[in-house]
């Protein structure tokens, strides 16, 4: 069962692959252009390639729980490819009511990148803690991550729209920061495939190290390590030794890790330059050529209606029902329970400015990335550096 | 005092008003430039946009203005992020000093943190005046449009003025030879069919669905305030109790809050883990990698209720309420209160033995058993034997005097001044014990206690809760979503067909969605021989574009 799931999962990955190959034909299909009725063959295709991925995930979720007895959203690989499901469903939903190609070729990649930074964490099933034994667990966790990926959606809406509104050409403000943001997702990238190459040669370096409090701690690497722990000592010197060593206060390996995928990313976006010599902002803007730009403006404001109600209910109504139950307070300042609230205050102001201040267009575009970005911090930063109360991820 | 604008139309509307009630007609001349009206509230009379002279007019302007409510939100947004930097005082190690904690942690940028105060910030009083400030906002704001809308909403007149047609987002006039009755009945059918409700006066038509949309946001406000009262009122003394209760195993204690009506006895504390062998087989790998991971924590208690009138000095008289199995996520809950598992101690000393022993012949001459929490003052034993308990150190350690203090209560580390006499010394000879050390302040004794063991029990520690705020909150919260719900999932949509001459002018407006309703206006006016409106929003960024 636990195997049949995973093998669920690795085929819904491939499909959503496929199917993004197949949106981005469906927009370079020079016929279906004069034409402009509707969402031509390549698209039909690669929606229902999406929904066969769609459906082969939520077959690994359904096995992966019977596997477990309990809802596969307790730790972080398992809750990230939850939201890369929502995500697709999202957008299968959103793709029928307004026959966006263009939001298939973005959204299906972001499902990617989701997915595949997940599957970079630990996949054991894991039994529950005290804490997480109780069926808020499958209400709370399903709803929030839900409500983040309808949100999602107004993000992937907001990035076509800036690539295709904002003038790529010209050194604006505006098109610097939209390239830096696609710098982001290709540092995600770059997290992906460095993880991968070194997991898959076993990489392992080992050192003692001093922490804040005096102790002596043992710290393993599965990337060579560019920085060192606090008075680190090496324990495999056939390894890669460190170049810089870090304070005490900060955790070295976690740094390394963020010092590789940037370096990773940046080797992937000085390829893309060299080969393509485009910026990635106005290399990706002929797909995005026959988008209406009203329409998209519309389905990210769309999806932050939709989204903001399901995200209050789970992440915050649920969560505060089942924090009272568990913890014996409705609220406790915990950092995810603050990030919560943040997301949810900052989709407050993106619809009071919409709604009374008629931001519109790419001001509108800019908060959904905006809000994309919170919600990313809250699901790792917030889970891996700022440790709290909801810090039930591993490594 | 309050002067009023009287339309051509014939009807009266409140100082302020920039489009009629009634029939819509532009009536503040700087509006009638204007290609298309600004519908956001239907160009009613809001306080704030009308009066600016007292003190009261200027804070009611101020906080009506949705500008300074997003300013508010962002501020708060981002002190709240500033707060989740370093883990806030509540989350420190208990036995921790804040004021030294942050700096040896976080160095330089923990000693600000610290100093500004950020590590208490969500009760600070800056935080808690930005939330009050949210709450005035949200009430003066709901305030100042939703009267004038619901006053422009219910007097709308179905034949509306050329000009309010005119400048709308959604119009087109169409000039027919002859008006068939047929295609306007369709229309009308198909409005219908569209769940449109329908108006009709001097053959115009008003089609309208969904109005009550419009009052999700003033709901959902309220919601947010009653939520906010919820919020302030745990500070009103008798709504909240917030107490942690450590209970031993075998020990029955009055249940704090609860004016000694409540006890709890502690039969047993039990902790469970994963164990691979037991367990559903797909957890063999992950406990495997993470080592020990926790089960279950259970108390399991009795409550007891006391019966009946005590006497002061008196054991009080219980009477046994429920047996219950205390868990995470099954707390215990009995009247207004509730008892949580919220943490635990394994292995408190509990009981030491000794034995009084001479020296040079390891003679014993009697053991003695103290109970930690509660020891006698004298071991008797027979010949003549006996100790004094002179002073008891639950949680000893030196002050800066060398002095024996004790820290606590909580027996961690307990040591003892004994006198021990004996027929050789009937004035006792005097020794210190404490864990692995002895001291004879008076020189060499014959005697000593010898340790002869421990006893050791589990503590629990429960969270004893009341909070009669979680209805408010609860009532506030489905209020809230109700509000957000009705306001984000309907659109409140209008189309005006109006007729004039051998015109027929079409206009329509939505708060929301405008793809949707063009969508329905196309499948409505389609086949019927009147040209479906055009979005006159497109044609002015289009020419806007052209003049760039």
């Amino acid at each position: 069962m636990v195997a049949l799931s995973g093998n669920l999962l690795f085929i819904a990955f491939l499909l959503y692959l496929v199917g993004t190959a197949f949106f981005a034909g469906s927009i370079k299909d020079k016929k279906a252009r004069e034409k402009d009725h509707g969402p031509n063959k390549w698209a039909k295709i690669g929606v229902t390639i999406a929904i066969a991925g769609f459906i082969c995930q939520v077959g690994y979720f359904i096995t992966r729980w019977v596997a477990a007895g309990h809802a596969p959203v307790s730790n972080l690989f398992e809750f990230t490819t939850f939201f890369g499901m929502c995500l697709v469903g999202a957008f299968i939903v959103i793709y029928f009511v307004y026959k966006l190609p263009a939001l298939g070729l973005f959204t299906l990649p972001v499902a990617l990148l989701l997915i595949g930074y997940a599957a970079m964490f630990p996949r054991d099933i894991t039994p529950l803690v005290p804490s997480l034994q109780s069926n808020w667990l499958h209400i709370h966790v399903t709803t929030a991550a839900l409500g983040q990926a309808i949100l999602a959606i107004s993000f992937v809406a907001g990035l076509i729209y800036l690539i295709k509104a904002v003038d790529h050409t010209k050194k604006t403000k505006e098109a610097i920061w939209l390239e830096v943001v696609l710098f982001g997702v290709v540092c995600t990238l770059g997290f992906i495939i460095i993880s991968s190459v070194f997991g898959a040669t076993g990489y392992k370096s080992e050192f003692h190290w001093i922490d804040n409090n005096n102790v002596e701690e043992t710290l393993e690497y599965h990337l060579p390590a560019l920085v060192g722990p606090h008075e680190g000592e090496h324990l495999t010197p056939d390894k890669f030794s460190p170049l810089v060593e870090t304070p005490g206060i900060i955790n070295a390996k976690k740094l390394n890790t963020v010092l590789w995928s940037l370096f990773t990313g940046a080797i992937i976006y000085l390829l893309f330059r060299l080969f393509v010599r485009k910026r990635m902002t106005l290399a990706l803007q002929p797909l995005t050529k026959r988008v209406n730009l009203d329409l998209v403006d519309e389905v990210g404001y769309r999806s932050v209606l939709i989204g903001f109600p399901v995200f209050t209910l789970g992440a915050l109504i649920f969560a505060m029902i089942w924090a009272q139950i568990a913890w014996s307070r409705f609220w406790g300042w915990d950092p995810k329970e603050v990030w919560a609230l943040i997301t949810w205050l900052f989709y407050a102001a993106y619809l009071h400015l919409r709604l009374s201040k008629g931001w519109h267009g790419k001001k509108s575009a800019w908060l959904g990335v905006i809000g994309f970005i919170i919600i990313m911090f809250n699901l790792i930063v917030v889970n891996l550096v700022i440790a709290g109360l909801h810090s039930y991820a591993g490594s | 005092m309050m002067k009023q604008v009287k339309c051509e139309c014939g009807h009266v509307n409140p100082h302020g008003t920039v489009l009629c009630e009634s029939c819509g007609r532009v009536l503040v001349e700087e509006e009638k430039s204007k290609k298309l009206v600004d519908m956001r509230y239907e160009g009613s009379a809001r306080r704030s946009q009308t009066y600016n002279k007292t003190i009261i007019d200027k804070i009611w302007n101020f906080f009506s203005s949705v500008k300074v409510g997003v300013t508010l939100i962002i501020i708060t947004l981002a002190a709240s992020a500033i707060g989740t930097i370093f883990p806030q005082e509540m989350y420190i190690p208990p036995t921790e000093n804040a004021s030294v904690y942050y700096e040896d942690q976080y160095g330089f940028a923990g000693e600000v943190y610290y100093t500004l105060g950020f590590h208490n910030l969500y009760s600070s009083w800056w935080y808690l005046l930005l939330i009050a400030s949210i709450g005035v906002s949200l009430v003066i704001c709901s305030l100042d449009r939703v009267v004038p809308l619901y006053r422009a909403l219910k007097k709308q007149r179905v034949d509306r003025h050329e000009g309010f047609l005119k400048r709308q987002r959604l119009y087109r006039a169409t000039t027919l030879a002859s008006i068939e009755e047929d295609s306007f009945e369709n229309i009308k059918v198909k409005l219908k069919e569209k769940r449109y409700n329908i108006r009709e006066e001097n053959g115009s038509i008003l089609a309208e669905k969904n109005r009550f949309s419009r009052w999700g946001p003033y709901i959902n406000h309220i919601g947010l305030i009653i939520f906010l009262i919820g919020g302030m009122l745990r500070f009103v003394p008798g709504m909240y109790v917030d107490e942690l209760l450590w209970i031993r195993e075998g020990e029955t204690v009055v249940i704090p809050e609860t004016k000694g009506e409540y006890y709890l006895e502690n039969h047993e504390f039990i902790l469970e883990t994963y164990e691979k062998e037991k367990e559903n087989e797909a957890f063999t790998t992950a406990i495997e990698n993470n080592g020990t991971v926790a089960k279950n924590f259970q108390t399991n208690v009795s409550l007891y209720k006391e019966s009946g009138e005590t006497i002061a000095g008196q054991e009080p008289e219980l009477e046994k309420v429920e047996d219950y199995e205390l868990r995470v996520n099954e707390p215990l809950k009995f009247e207004q209160f509730a008892l949580y598992q919220q943490s635990y101690k394994l292995g408190e000393i509990s009981e030491m033995s000794f034995a009084l022993t001479n020296k040079e012949t390891n003679e014993e001459f009697g053991q003695m058993t103290i109970d930690l929490h509660n020891p006698q003052d004298e071991y008797t034993f027979e010949n003549g034997y006996s100790v004094e308990l002179m002073s008891y150190f639950p949680d000893f350690e030196f002050d800066e005097n060398s002095e024996p203090v004790t820290k606590s209560r909580v027996p961690n580390n307990p040591a003892f001044i004994f006198k021990m006499f004996s027929p050789e010394h009937p004035d006792g000879e005097v020794s210190f014990v404490a864990i692995q050390q002895t001291i004879e302040p008076y020189g060499d004794n014959d005697l000593k206690m010898a340790f002869k063991g421990v006893d050791t029990q589990n503590v629990s520690a429960l969270t004893v809760r009341k909070d009669l705020t979680l209805p408010i909150l609860a009532i506030g919260g489905l209020i809230f979503m109700i509000g957000v719900v009705q306001g984000a999932y309907w659109n409140h949509r209008r189309i005006w067909i109006r007729r004039l001459g051998d015109q027929v002018l079409v206009a329509g407006h939505t708060n929301k969605n405008w793809h949707g309703l063009k969508r329905e206006i196309t499948h409505v006016f389609d086949g019927s021989g009147i040209q479906e409106p055009i979005d006159q929003s497109d044609e002015i960024t289009n020419k806007k574009g052209k003049e760039e």
